[in-house]
Order: structure tokens, then C-alpha cells, then sequence
């Protein structure tokens, strides 16, 4: 099934002509916000932005927060390593996430919508600026749409590099033009988020299914893919494989069906895999369906959905390392175990690939995992060391030899 | 209300009130770092990370609200080990420096790695190399030794809203910086040392004026003189182990005199003429129609703010120096003349409640006597460090009396250090200055106090005097732009930038609460009520200045040696 990526092949498919009307807005605003809330529940749909939340259930809140104005806010700040869908959405078809956007600022009860865009997507930007004019001169934003007395403005924010910023509440921060930290949770965007009202931020995928859901109805995507997470999901495939490139799959669809019949198959033997980004657990099989259920089984998650296949050239602590590497950077430096936490786990890591390291090490970066998952203020921090705990998990032998441990340059994991 | 169970402990607290506030009601004590009285909740250090019934994670007590309901555990094993590793993690980011650091044993890291059986730091790896900035006549800011905390952050922003500081980088590079990473001397400080008070650990500190003082009492050829602020009082005494608010002003004279200070006066003397003289202005603004409000200049840190934030109202400002500056131009002119000295022999010492007291003396303005007025200025930490280092059992150390000529006071000069203090002094020398006769009362409630904003309408002869005292300078900058859109109708307004007044200044002894604050005040308070003479114009020592030297307030020598005046400053860049 392709629903957000149908237009892609489209000549112009980022141009409003070939979007076509807001039917899907039209719609909207003849049933209703509760029926509109009640199609996106009926959907099963869970967020896309790596924290597979109800997303109805977000609308539900930020709809019966009392305070006004409220706001709706598109993450687009993709940052993590190995992702790329949003960008596809953004320049593709930039419209499909303007009519979801609309209708869910329609849905919630919000005048004004923000798209914060990461700020080395400078054509995205450019693409978006335009469909929003267009959009506004169609009469599908602005004052009064269609003739509904709904009106709903969309402005655009672009980040300035920091990988943090797609946090939600760190993003609220720099839409405001602070320092990128998130912020303390509870209160939720929900309750209090761009300047203190209710918020509603959702990621452009997430945002993208909207149209389909409501002009098709929550029940027909409900039946799309697994159940327990309906729907198609973007797949940003990379690392060892013969095809790398953005995919869209029904969920459920096996990661071995992806990438062995659309990828091309591995290149060279497969080793491992992060299923869902760099903040997800490495996996060694590929007969796992991509759905919520399915990957939480394995330990894992689909994340933001980003696969990276590894082969049997890579070592998993240069891996680990990497992975660990790039949340240190991207660290904001707010709360202790994630600043702190990230860097030595780098150190700790950057001593075992040069067999530097000590019996202590493994041992250490077990508890630092535990301490940061329960401590740190938000899934940054939460979840750095994810990939490098499943690393330690499943391929531990090649951590020994850097730790002054076991024998020779591989350790027993690594029997081939 | 709202029920929770802490450690089996039932608690029923309002709606509204943190974990930790509900912890402490029943008497569970949550260790923090980041969290500071007065401030906002950071949130950042994670070590009052408690259990809650049913939370996958753990949640920091110091933010998170209480709910009806909640369960929550404080002592597990897995609150423990959390907090562990994290003090551990910022012990390996820290230099292990206890020994020689001003801080030791007043280190609220130091003290935790302790409480929590720290004894071993498994990280190994890089520690911060930053460049300690000792730009600043006032304030030294060593960042290698900062745990990120935010409580300076908070405090320059939200105690005085000025936000001289605030976190740059991110990661691990994160650091606490200025404006451009500019020097701290360059930049809008204002000198108050409240983040020095806010550091949990040793990354701020006063610049030390230490050696430079033993230097010149070990000096054969110099006459050190020495003046201490009002505040100081009561305060030097917590140092050794006495109640906040412990009046020890007789034996602070008696360790300066084992210290080896020529002579030991006293800034409440020249607290006294400040009052004459400002009293004056007043007077004299009202009845010529000056620039109104006047407003008081005795804080340097409120001065600089001025200068900074408000440069078009310095004209509001009361011309008079402050206390430590009329004593600085007294002491190298009046009591040289009157004790036969060369000036250039005397070397000019004050103790000070006060960081910004060290910029103060070094203003080109300040060299009315023909030399620099005060040479050094020491907080109450110093002198402390000093009493300490001279082998001198405070405690039990007895009373003494200041030297004469500039060292006599009255009551309305001690309160000078509490909030509310010079505007009461004030108004009990102008009440007499303009009806002739005393006050009905001397004691004028109404500006005492720690409310932020105090104000009144004093009745004086037929003329309804309405002032307005502020402590704070995020509550100065309320009153300020009143005062700027021509709202405020005051005649007279107060700022002092430290909340409290002085006895909450920079220069204090660590460890300051509103309590503390309120325990100095009334001490302060106590001193003047048990005084004979409690008005300044009534002090016999300023009467004879004036008599033998000065002529008149608002005269030529008086302007010469007593008014100053001040410069527009930028907010960084300075030169």
C-alpha cells in the first residue's frame, strides 16, 4: 500500500496541482472536531516520530485542554543518523502534511500551526514556503477557510543544527528562540507547550496519514498492516545493503521481505541491525515484522525508521562507538547522566576499540545504562546507550579483547 | 489537598507542592544540588531522583509535582546506586582540588560524594580545561570546577534579571558563559557576588584581596586603617560557629586590632554622614525642584546596574558616594591631616558584606584624597579566612571599642545593612531637618521587612513624603520602569541590589536563607534600638567633621570629597 508516497513519482508532485484540492480538509470541517478525532481513534494509528503514541489520544488532550489558544506544531527536525523520510515528505509533497496539519489545528481548536524544519534541509524550506503560499492563495489556510469560519495560519521555524531539537519540548524552546533543552516533564505539550498553552506536536509522517484517515476513514487504515500498529510506515534503509533508500511498507512486513525482495539483500553477510535508529537495540535477525508489538518483542523499537544493516566486515564496538559518538554530540548538556554519561561511554568505548580498556568497562557501561535509562530527562539521554547494551548483549566476545578479557581478536559470539 | 505516601510516610500537602517540599514535611530528607532557595526548578542534576509507584523511570523530587495518590520511595536500592553514579559521574569531571580549594568543607558536592560513600570515581578520562577568568576586581569565575547547575544562571536571572551569565556549548563543551564568551570584567555583572552565595561548589569566588592586606599590616612603613560595614556584624560571627544575627561588632574590632590594623574604625560612621548628606540632597531636590525620585547610591551593584540598564536615569541617583567611599576620602584627608600622617603612608582597608565593594574602590572616580580613597576591600569570608589563619579564637574574644574621630556611629547607621535601613535613617533625619523637631516615632516599619517592594506615604510637617524601598534588582527594575514611564510619583526610593539588603550580600558567609537573612535584619535592628543617639545628624563625630572640616553638607568640600558621579555603560564590550 502507498499512501504517503503515492504522489512521489508525480511530475511537479510537490506543486498543489498535482495535490489536488483539501478534500480531506473539506471534509474535516463538514463532520466536525469530535468525528475527526473519533476517525483518527478509530485508525489505531500510532505516532510516527519514534515514541508510537496513540496519536488520538495526544489530539483527545490537547482538545479538551481549557486554555487558549492552543497550537499544532509538525516536527520536521529529523535529525538522527541514517534518517531521511521527512526531507522526502517535505519536498515531495509538502501539501499532504499542510492539509494534515489543518486538520488537526482544526481538530484541537488552534489558529496557528508550526512547522520547525532542521536547518540543513534548506530546499525542504524552500519547497514548503511555496506550498504554503499556494495553499493560502487556494484558500485551504488562512482566514475563514472554505467558507467554515475556521481559520489557521502556518508558519515555518528552522532549527539551527542541534539534533536535540527534535525533543518536543526542547523544540518548543527554539521555536521560541531559546537554548534547545528540554524541558521538565510533567507539565506535557498537551497541558502547556509553545508559550505555555496547549500544544499539540506531531511528526510530519504522523501528520501525513491524516488526509488518507479522514477521507477514507479511521476503520479502512485500521485494517492496514498489523493491527496493534496500523498503517504504512517510511522506512529510511542504509548501511550494508544493495538498494539503500526510503521505503514505504504496510506494517507487518517482515524486515527480512524489505530488505531482501525491495532492498536487493544484503551486500556481503549480515551481521546485525539497528531496526529503528541509532537510539534503538541492535538486532541479529530479520525475520522480525516492523510493527510496535513485534519490535518491543526483540527489545527493540521502530523508532524513527531507520533501519541500518551492518555486515560481518563491521566490529560491534567501532559500531557501538559511533552510535554513542553521535549522542554526545548531540547531548544538550542539561541534566548530569546524559552529559556526562554520553562522554565517558564514549571514552569507555573509544578504549576498548584500541584495547585499551579494563575488566571493569563492560561492567561500568551496564550500570551507566541502567542509571542513565532511569535518570536522564528526556529519551535522549533515556535511550543513548541502547545500541551499545544490545551490542554488549548479543556480540560481548568482541568486547573482551578490549577489556584485557578472553583470548583471541574474536571472541565466542563471533563464530565464523 | 492532595495525599501521598513517602516512604510509608503519609503526607497531606496543598495542590500544587513539589515531591521534595512534601518530602521535607515529613521529615524525609531528599539530597539536591541543583535546587536552590528561591530560585526556579532546574531539574538537571538528577540527584533527587526518587521512585514513583508505577513510573518506569525514576523522577526528580525537586520538580515534579505531587498527585493524589502517588506512592513513592526514596531509599531503594535503585535510588541509591542512581544517585551514586551520578555524583560519580560529576566527580570525574571535576578536578580533585579539595584541599586548596576555597571552598573545602562548604562544598555541597564534597559533602554529597561523602554522604552517599563515594570512596572510589570508575570514570577515567578527560576533565574540563577552561580558562579561569580573574578579570574582574570583584568576582573569579574558574569554570573547570562547575557542575553545570544553573544556580549562578538562575540567580543573576531571576534574583536580579540582568542574566550576565547563562550556558553556551552543549554536550559535554557545555560551560556557564558570558555574552561572546567575553571577560567577565567586559560584560554587564554587576559585581553582587549573589552567584557566588548560589555555587554549590568552588567554580566562584571573590577576588581575593588576602595577601595584599597581610602585606601591608607586615609593612613597617604603612598605617593600615580599616572600616567595616554594618552588616558584617552580624554575620562574621556564623563563620565560627555562632547564631545568624549574633551581634559581634566588639569582638570583630578586637580581632582586627590582633590582626594588627593601626586603627580600626567604622563605616557606620560615614553611614551617618551619608545620611546628612543624602538627607540633604533631598531636601534640597524637593525645595529646588531637582530630579525626583532621588534615588539612594550607597549599593555599588544597583550603581553599575544603573549604568547598564538604565543610563538615561542616572540623574535620579543621589550624587552621594557610598559609605565605604566617604570613609576611603576621609581617611586619607581628615585623619591624616588630624593625626599628622602623610596620606601616602596610609593604606585604606574596609570589610564588606559585599562583592561589588572591590570594583567600587577601584573606579577612577574614587581618588577624591588624591590617592586611591580604599585600597582593599575584604568580604566577611576574608576577614573570617584571615581571623582564622591569625590563630584568633573568635568566639571567645572580647569586646572592644572602635577608635574615635571616624569611628562612632548611631543607630540609623547600623541598619544601613538591612533593607529598608538608609531609607528609615533617612527619614528620621529629614523629619527633623524640615519640622525642626523629632519624629514622633523613630521607628519606621513600614520600609522594614523582606517584602521586594516595600513603599509609604511619610507625613512630614505639610508635606506627604512617598518613598519606595527595593532590595533585589529584579524588583529595582519593576520600580525602575515606573520611575522611566513617569508613573511613579515617588520622592525617595531605595535599592539595594542584594535581597535582604547587605546582610544578604555577595560577600556573606556561604550558606545564606531567607532566615538567615531575617536573623542578620533583626540583629541589626536590635543594636539600634538599645542605642542612646539613633539619629545621624545626631552622631557628635559627624557634627564635629562638619564643624572642623567639612563647613556644611552640600558644601564645596563635601562635594570635593563626598558626591561622585556617574557613565553611561554598554552591556558588553566594556573597556
Amino acid at each position: 500500500m502507498r499512501i504517503l508516497t503515492r504522489n512521489f513519482g508525480k511530475p511537479g508532485s510537490e506543486y498543489i496541482a498535482a495535490y489536488g484540492d483539501y478534500k480531506a480538509l473539506k471534509k474535516a470541517l463538514s463532520i466536525g472536531p469530535r468525528e475527526v478525532i473519533s476517525e483518527v481513534e478509530a485508525s489505531s494509528m500510532l505516532g510516527r516520530g519514534g515514541a508510537a503514541y496513540p496519536t488520538w489520544l495526544k489530539w483527545e488532550f490537547a482538545s479538551k485542554s481549557h486554555d487558549s489558544p492552543k497550537y499544532v506544531v509538525a516536527n520536521a527536525d529529523e535529525g538522527e543518523p541514517g534518517t531521511f523520510k521527512d526531507k522526502a515528505m517535505l519536498e515531495k509533497d509538502p501539501h499532504r502534511l499542510l492539509e494534515g496539519l489543518a486538520i488537526a489545528g482544526y481538530a484541537i481548536g488552534a489558529a496557528e500551526g508550526f512547522i520547525y524544519t532542521r536547518g540543513e534541509y534548506p530546499h525542504a524550506q524552500k519547497v514548503l514556503a511555496r506550498a504554503i503560499a499556494e495553499a493560502e492563495a487556494a484558500g485551504f489556510l488562512g482566514e475563514d477557510i472554505l467558507g467554515s469560519g475556521f481559520s489557521f495560519r502556518v508558519r515555518t521555524c528552522t532549527g539551527a543544527g542541534a539534533y536535540i531539537c527534535g525533543e518536543e519540548t526542547a523544540l518548543l524552546e527554539s521555536v521560541e528562540g531559546y537554548r534547545g533543552c528540554p524541558r521538565l516533564k510533567p507539565p506535557y505539550p498537551t497541558d502547556s507547550g509553545l508559550r505555555g498553552k496547549p500544544t499539540l506536536i506531531n511528526n510530519v509522517e504522523t501528520l501525513a496519514n491524516i488526509p488518507t484517515i479522514i477521507l477514507k476513514g479511521g476503520e479502512w487504515y485500521g485494517r492496514i498492516g498489523d493491527p496493534h500498529s496500523p498503517g504504512t510506515k517510511l522506512m529510511c534503509v542504509s548501511g550494508f545493503v544493495k538498494r539503500p533508500g526510503l521505503y514505504e511498507v504496510d506494517t507487518g512486513t517482515t524486515l527480512a521481505e524489505l530488505i531482501n525482495e525491495q532492498c536487493g539483500g544484503v551486500v556481503g553477510r549480515f551481521k546485525a541491525a539497528l531496526p529503528g535508529g541509532v537510539s534503538t537495540r541492535f538486532i541479529r535477525h530479520l525475520d522480525v515484522s516492523i510493527d510496535v508489538p513485534s519490535l518491543v518483542d526483540v527489545g527493540s523499537l521502530p523508532g524513527t525508521g531507520a533501519v541500518i544493516v551492518l555486515n560481518d566486515t563491521v566490529s560491534m564496538v567501532d559500531a557501538a562507538k559511533n552510535c554513542v559518538k553521535f549522542f554526545a554530540d548531540e547531548s544538550c548538556g542539561k541534566c548530569t547522566p546524559c552529559r556526562e554519561g554520553t562522554h565517558r561511554a564514549y571514552e569507555i568505548l573509544d578504549r576498548l576499540s584500541r584495547k585499551e580498556g579494563g575488566p571493569g568497562d563492560i561492567g561500568l557501561l551496564r550500570e551507566l545504562h541502567a542509571v542513565m535509562y532511569d535518570t536522564s530527562n528526556c529519551g535522549l539521554g533515556q535511550s543513548a546507550l541502547n545500541p551499545v547494551i544490545s551490542a554488549i548483549d548479543l556480540f560481548e566476545g568482541e568486547f573482551w579483547p578490549g577489556a584485557g578479557q578472553g583470548g583471541g581478536k574474536h571472541g565466542p559470539c563471533d563464530d565464523r | 489537598m492532595v495525599h501521598v505516601t513517602i516512604d510509608n510516610k503519609e503526607a497531606f500537602v496543598k495542590e500544587g507542592t513539589t515531591l521534595l517540599e512534601a518530602a521535607g514535611q515529613v521529615h524525609v530528607i531528599i539530597p539536591t544540588l541543583c535546587h536552590f532557595e528561591g530560585l526556579s526548578e532546574y531539574g538537571d542534576c538528577r540527584i533527587c531522583m526518587v521512585e514513583v509507584e508505577k513510573e518506569p523511570r525514576l523522577t526528580p523530587a525537586c520538580s515534579r509535582l505531587a498527585t493524589e495518590g502517588m506512592v513513592v520511595k526514596t531509599n531503594t536500592d535503585r535510588v541509591r546506586r542512581a544517585r551514586k553514579l551520578n555524583l560519580e559521574l560529576l566527580l570525574a569531571n571535576h578536578p580533585y582540588d579539595c584541599l586548596s580549594c576555597v571552598r573545602n568543607q562548604k562544598c555541597d558536592l564534597q559533602r554529597l560524594a561523602y554522604e552517599f560513600g563515594v570512596e572510589k570515581v570508575r570514570f577515567h578520562g578527560s576533565k574540563p580545561d577552561f580558562r579561569v577568568d580573574d578579570t574582574s576586581p570583584s568576582i573569579e569565575r574558574d569554570p573547570n570546577l562547575c557542575i553545570l547547575c544553573g544556580r549562578c544562571v538562575r540567580t543573576c536571572a531571576e534574583v536580579q534579571g540582568i542574566k550576565a551569565v547563562d550556558f553556551s556549548h552543549r554536550g559535554h563543551a557545555e560551560k556557564v558563559s558570558t555574552a561572546f564568551e567575553e571577560n567577565i570584567a567586559k560584560v554587564e555583572c554587576v559585581n553582587c557576588g549573589q552567584c557566588i552565595l548560589a555555587c554549590p561548589v568552588g567554580a566562584i569566588k571573590e577576588h581575593s584581596s588576602i595577601d595584599e592586606v597581610w602585606a601591608a599590616l607586615e609593612d613597617p612603613a604603612k598605617h593600615v586603617v580599616v572600616q567595616e560595614a554594618p552588616a558584617v556584624r552580624v554575620a562574621l560571627g556564623e563563620e565560627f560557629g555562632m547564631e545568624p544575627g549574633a551581634l559581634v561588632g566588639g569582638k570583630m574590632y578586637a580581632a582586627l586590632r590582633q590582626l594588627g590594623f593601626d586603627k580600626v574604625f567604622d563605616t557606620n560612621f560615614t553611614a551617618d554622614l551619608t545620611i546628612v548628606e543624602e538627607g540633604s540632597e533631598l531636601i534640597d531636590r524637593i525645595t529646588n525642584g531637582g530630579v525626583l525620585p532621588m534615588i539612594t547610591s550607597c549599593s555599588p551593584g544597583w550603581i553599575k546596574y544603573c549604568e547598564h540598564f538604565y543610563p538615561d536615569l542616572l540623574p535620579h541617583l543621589s550624587t552621594c558616594k557610598s559609605p565605604q567611599q566617604m570613609f576611603g576620602a576621609l581617611a586619607k584627608t581628615y585623619y591624616a591631616e588630624k593625626a599628622g600622617l602623610d596620606p601616602a603612608s596610609i593604606v585604606s582597608v574596609s570589610v564588606m558584606p559585599c562583592t561589588a565593594k572591590k570594583f567600587e574602590c577601584v573606579r577612577p572616580e574614587m581618588r577624591s584624597s588624591g590617592y586611591q580613597d580604599v585600597d582593599y576591600v575584604l568580604t566577611t569570608r576574608e576577614l573570617a579566612s584571615m581571623i582564622r589563619q591569625a590563630g584568633i579564637d573568635f568566639v571567645h574574644e572580647r569586646d572592644s571599642e572602635a577608635d574615635p574621630l571616624i569611628g562612632t556611629y548611631t543607630g540609623a547607621g547600623t541598619i544601613f545593612g538591612a533593607t529598608g535601613g538608609v531609607m528609615e535613617a533617612a527619614l528620621r533625619t529629614a523629619y527633623e531637618l524640615i519640622t525642626k523637631s523629632p519624629p514622633p516615632k523613630l521607628d519606621f516599619k513600614s520600609v522594614r521587612g523582606m517584602e521586594g517592594i516595600k513603599e509609604a506615604d511619610v507625613q512630614i510637617g505639610d508635606l506627604s513624603v512617598r518613598v519606595a524601598v527595593a532590595h533585589g534588582l529584579a524588583n529595582a527594575r519593576k520600580l525602575m520602569d515606573k520611575v522611566r514611564s513617569g508613573e511613579a510619583d515617588y520622592h525617595f526610593i531605595e535599592i539595594m541590589t542584594c535581597p535582604g539588603g547587605c546582610v544578604g550580600g555577595g560577600g556573606q558567609p556561604i550558606g545564606v536563607t531567607l532566615k538567615k537573612r531575617m536573623a542578620r535584619a533583626k540583629g541589626l535592628y536590635k543594636e539600634d534600638s538599645g542605642m542612646a543617639l539613633r539619629k545621624s545628624h545626631e552622631n557628635p563625630q559627624v557634627i564635629k567633621l562638619y564643624e572642623e572640616y567639612l563647613g556644611r553638607p552640600l558644601g564645596h568640600r563635601s562635594h570635593e570629597l563626598l558626591h561622585t558621579g556617574y557613565r553611561k555603560r554598554k552591556l558588553y564590550d566594556n573597556p
